[in-house]
């Protein structure tokens, strides 16, 4: 397809800001008047809020206002949603407690926002923040979700009764219990999937701003969908209609699931902008970040996988409890359901799969999506499974997989999803051939002699990506659709500008949104401009999740593209007195099939403008709008493959090598699908070994800075070894699939597999630090 | 307040600040470089490195006063006009930034690792010495390939000048 188009290893166009200093962040942005916003917080988990005297601190130098969640009520701003609804079992709708953007009579997590303080500088806020004084009455706390069932514990909200947001199932039980029960195998394991605080580099920030002349709003914010931040502030937070709102979100430094969600902060200071009549600006410090970030994962589940004499898989049992934090934030309710149940059946014939999820309120930060999110956790839980099982059954990993892989599509699974396309042999040959997997046994024999662990393992994952056909998400519970909005204007000069729903925060969308326009019509990549993350500019959009913006936001711009060429053709064919069925689109120029008559592109869309010489009864310009709603989900999948080396002297374990062999259909710039493929492993790996969140008894967050918390650095991590496979998806005019989630998804079990492989446990929990790890070594 | 003076990017600047100003804030609020970023408050993530007379230094950890005297070159200053500095060209040749917000800490840590080691630079050094930079996005893959191949193009660039 050129140089330029589809297929093609372009750099990015976005770079050049990035590499000299010049990208544009929300704590760039300066607006004249602007004062520094820091939020008060609640240093207890649980507490009654007795008083908020904030005299003192009104009174300290540089202070502009002090403002609590009384005068937030008082001017009528709604409380935070959880925008998708699921029903219990027995029809009960979720139990959803009232969330105040700022806590007024109960804080339930330490980071709870009591009060905003708004002064000349940020310093100044800070030592004005210090000067609030709260009084608390302290309330028993829990964090574990599984002890905050228990009877007696302490209750978070009034809604909820025993803590139970919703006991949801999913499923045929029936079929699965006999499964079960007839089973010639059954393989039973405890699954903990480790909570993560996601951590894009860029802090949250805010900065609202309030136009007295106009009466009109605008928030700068660090958002992966703008256009849903309106929409949620306008509806449902009474924060100002939509037409009088304007949502910016400029280059956002990462995301990763946390930055879907509508945070309070926002909410306050756009309500604070007018209030205390001057623009806010908030910026997170990394220790807010850990505490008020949306956190990701926490599961506790229980698994059965029965098998039949042949080693097929009969039925798959899983009882689920999901910690949801403190509050439900905005898509919390739909990770451990939808986004997670769904996906049980893995790469799998499975002819009966029963889930049960109940969700749980707990003194901890909001859980909601976090790369991958449900996804990873099904993925982790059933690769885990197999894996045991093959030991178990004493067969090979890759063969009891291969048996069990689904080889014709479509293929209903049991849990909703219909797998459109895919090729898993492919993926797991790949892979193994990558990994020189025939050849593990010499290495580990080699890295024995040197009293060395060695261990290898596996992971055959699928997503589902996309998210998804609107009437379909609906009837199970969300909010809003799930399509994506596209407009590509032509200029006068044939330059082009497509403007999106979908936002870019690292995933090079300028680059390869342009790619997909230039290749269709020819043109300079230079000369075409991807405009995303302005409410005033683009109309709607649903934003950047779920690896949606290629599968989806990229097939809105192919249904403009066609509104356009169908356009562009009967123009030219117009000016070439020609027939508009033999016009072709060549090299930027429109031209009379098998003749030499053309008209190049740029003249064309002068002759659109000038109108001087158009077809009879066409309008002038040249503008398409398009909104394109997916006919299905999406399903990645591929297979991973883990070496590791653990040396039982110190437990510190070291990364020999890690395959990934992916199948994301077509693909349009490999240089960008391989580095989301990096960065997704890294944080898989990440999780595996090295992070985790954790609060003591009392709520306190343990690991609340990067002294604490591990992330993944440089030395931790080895090269990766990536290739991709393609089945095109059959379900979107570009077959593609979507490459975001992927590492995160496959990466965490093909590393425990490895691990306990290693180390020949039956099981290890997340994350396997040198302590962990040496203190198995010690007990086995 | 503190009276201030150094050069910033070739550039001679005076100021007052308050004492606690870190060298961060003087640098993107009082200079409007904001090309140098706070990611962690722990100088832990390496998102404001900047050059403070030649050596990379966390620009969180420094106070603006300490700086007074000194030399500063942020990442607005490493580039020669509008010709790129060869570990700019190699971060976008190898595709070894994403969401650019620790791309900035990283360039100034790469330039300081490559000056630092003139005999060259293999795999591991790299990510050794990349300890003090976190990224989130790209696992640190390309950003390793795009330091060893600066340190390459900048080893041939200097040897025939050697050679004359």
């Amino acid at each position: 397809m050129g140089m330029e188009g589809i297929g093609a290893r372009v750099t990015r166009k976005e770079d050049k800001r990035f590499i000299t200093g010049a990208g544009r962040y929300v704590d760039d942005m300066v607006v004249p008047g602007m004062k520094h916003a820091v939020f008060v917080r609640s240093p207890h988990a649980h507490a009654q809020i007795k008083k908020i005297d904030v005299k003192q601190a009104q009174a300290m130098p540089g202070v502009v206002a002090v403002l609590t969640g009384k005068e937030l009520k008082a001017d009528g701003i709604g409380n935070l949603i959880c925008g998708w609804m699921i029903h219990s079992k027995d029809g009960s709708p979720m139990k959803m407690g009232a969330w105040s953007p700022l806590a007024f009579d109960r804080v339930r997590y330490v980071g709870d926002a009591v009060a905003i303080v708004i002064a000349d500088t940020k310093g100044e806020a800070r030592d004005a923040a210090e000067a609030v004084e709260v009084t608390y009455k302290e309330l028993k706390a829990v964090v574990d979700a599984v002890k905050a069932l228990e009877k007696g514990a302490p209750q978070l909200h009034p809604e909820a009764e025993g803590n139970l947001i919703f006991d949801w199932e999913i499923g045929d039980a029936k079929a699965t219990d006999a499964a079960i029960k007839a089973a010639h195998h059954v393989t039973r394991m405890k699954i903990v999937n480790n909570r993560l605080v996601p951590n894009a580099m860029e802090p949250r920030a805010a900065l609202g701003y309030y136009d007295k002349g106009e009466d009109h709003y605008t928030c700068w914010t660090t958002s992966q969908n703008p256009h849903v931040a309106r929409l949620v502030m306008s509806a449902f937070y009474n924060v100002a209609p939509e037409n009088k709102l304007r949502v910016i979100a400029p280059d956002v430094g990462g995301g990763f699931g946390s930055k879907i969600f509508i945070y309070p902060e926002e909410v306050v200071c756009l309500w604070a902008s007018k209030k205390a009549g001057v623009p806010v600006k908030w910026v997170a410090d990394r220790t807010e970040s850990f505490l008020t970030d949306a956190h990701g994962r926490d599961h506790h589940s229980t698994v059965e996988m029965a098998f039949d004499k042949n080693n097929r898989i009969t039925g798959l049992k899983v009882d689920t409890v999901a910690n949801l934090g403190a509050y439900m934030s905005l898509f919390s309710s739909s990770v451990p359901t939808y986004l997670y149940a769904t996906l049980l059946s893995g790469q799998y014939n499975i002819p009966a799969i029963h889930a049960n999820v109940r969700t749980v309120y707990t003194n901890t930060a909001p859980v909601d999506a976090y790369r991958g999110a449900g996804r990873p956790e099904a993925t982790y839980l059933l690769e885990r499974t197999i894996e045991t099982a093959a030991r178990e059954l004493g067969v090979s990993p890759a063969e009891l997989r291969r048996t069990n892989f689904i080889t014709q599509f479509p293929h209903q699974t049991p849990v909703i999803m219909c797998y459109d396309a895919g090729d898993y042999a492919t993926s797991l040959d790949a892979a193994m051939k990558a990994a020189d997997y025939a050849g593990f046994a010499k290495r580990r024999d080699k890295a024995k002699k040197a009293g060395k662990l060695r261990g290898i393992g596996m992971s055959c994952y699928i997503e589902a990506c996309g998210i998804a056909p609107s009437a379909a998400v609906g009837s199970l519970g969300a909010g809003v659709g799930l399509w994506e909005s596209a407009e590509v204007r032509v200029n006068a000069v044939g330059t082009i500008e497509v403007l999106t729903g979908s936002h870019s925060h690292g995933q090079g969308h300028e680059t390869t949104f342009a790619q997909l326009v230039a290749g269709r019509f020819g043109v300079p990549i230079d000369s075409i401009s991807i405009v995303h993350g302005d409410t005033d500019k683009v109309q709607m959009g649903m934003g950047t999740y779920g690896s949606r913006s290629g599968a989806v936001g990229m097939s809105a711009i192919v249904k403009a593209l066609d509104k356009v060429e169908a356009k562009a053709k009967k123009i030219a064919a117009h000016l070439l007195e020609a027939d508009e069925g033999d016009i072709v689109i060549e090299n930027g120029a429109l031209k009379v099939a098998g003749t030499d008559k053309n008209v190049p592109w740029f003249q064309m869309a002068l002759a659109a403008y000038t109108a001087h010489n158009l077809p009879s009864g066409m309008e002038a310009g040249l503008k398409e709008t398009a909104f394109y709603d997916p006919t299905n989900f999406t399903f990645p999948a591929g297979c991973y493959i883990c070496e590791l080396e653990v040396d039982p002297e110190t437990g510190l374990t070291e990364i020999i090598q890690f395959v990934a062999a992916d199948d994301f259909g077509n693909i349009i710039n490999p240089m960008i699908v391989e580095g989301q493929v990096h960065g997704g492993i890294a944080q898989g790996v990440g999780q595996a070994m090295l992070e985790g969140a954790y609060y003591d008894a009392s709520g306190q967050l343990l690991t609340a800075s990067y002294m604490d918390y591990t992330m993944p650095r440089a030395g931790d991590l080895p090269s990766f070894k990536v290739s991709t496979s393609n089945t095109p998806c059959p379900s979107n005019p570009l077959g593609i699939k979507g490459c975001g989630e992927a590492g995160a998804i496959g990466s965490p079990p093909a590393v425990i597999n490895a691990l306990t492989d290693a180390l020949g446990v039956a099981d290890f929990t997340m994350p396997a630090t040198p302590s962990r790890v040496w203190a198995a070594v010690q007990k086995h | 307040m503190s009276d201030i003076s150094l050069t910033v990017n070739g550039r001679q600047v005076r100021a007052a600040v308050e004492d606690r100003t870190l060298l961060v804030h003087f640098l993107r609020e009082h200079q409007g470089l904001t090309g140098t970023h706070v990611g962690c408050d722990t100088s832990q993530c390496g998102a404001c490195v900047v050059h403070v007379d030649g050596k990379a230094v966390k620009s969180c950890s420094m106070l603006a006063a300490q700086a007074s005297g000194s030399t500063v070159v942020t990442i607005e200053g490493i580039a020669n006009g509008a010709d790129l500095h060869p570990v700019q060209a190699a971060f976008k040749e190898h595709h070894g930034l994403q969401c650019g917000f620790c791309t900035p800490g990283m360039i100034m840590t790469a330039t300081d690792m490559i000056a630092r080691h003139p005999e060259g630079l293999d795999e591991a050094t790299v990510r050794a010495e990349l300890e003090g930079n976190i990224c989130r996005c790209t696992g640190y893959h390309n950003i390793v390939k795009a330091i060893l191949a600066a340190s390459q193009t900048m080893s041939k660039a200097s040897k025939p000048k050697k050679a004359a």
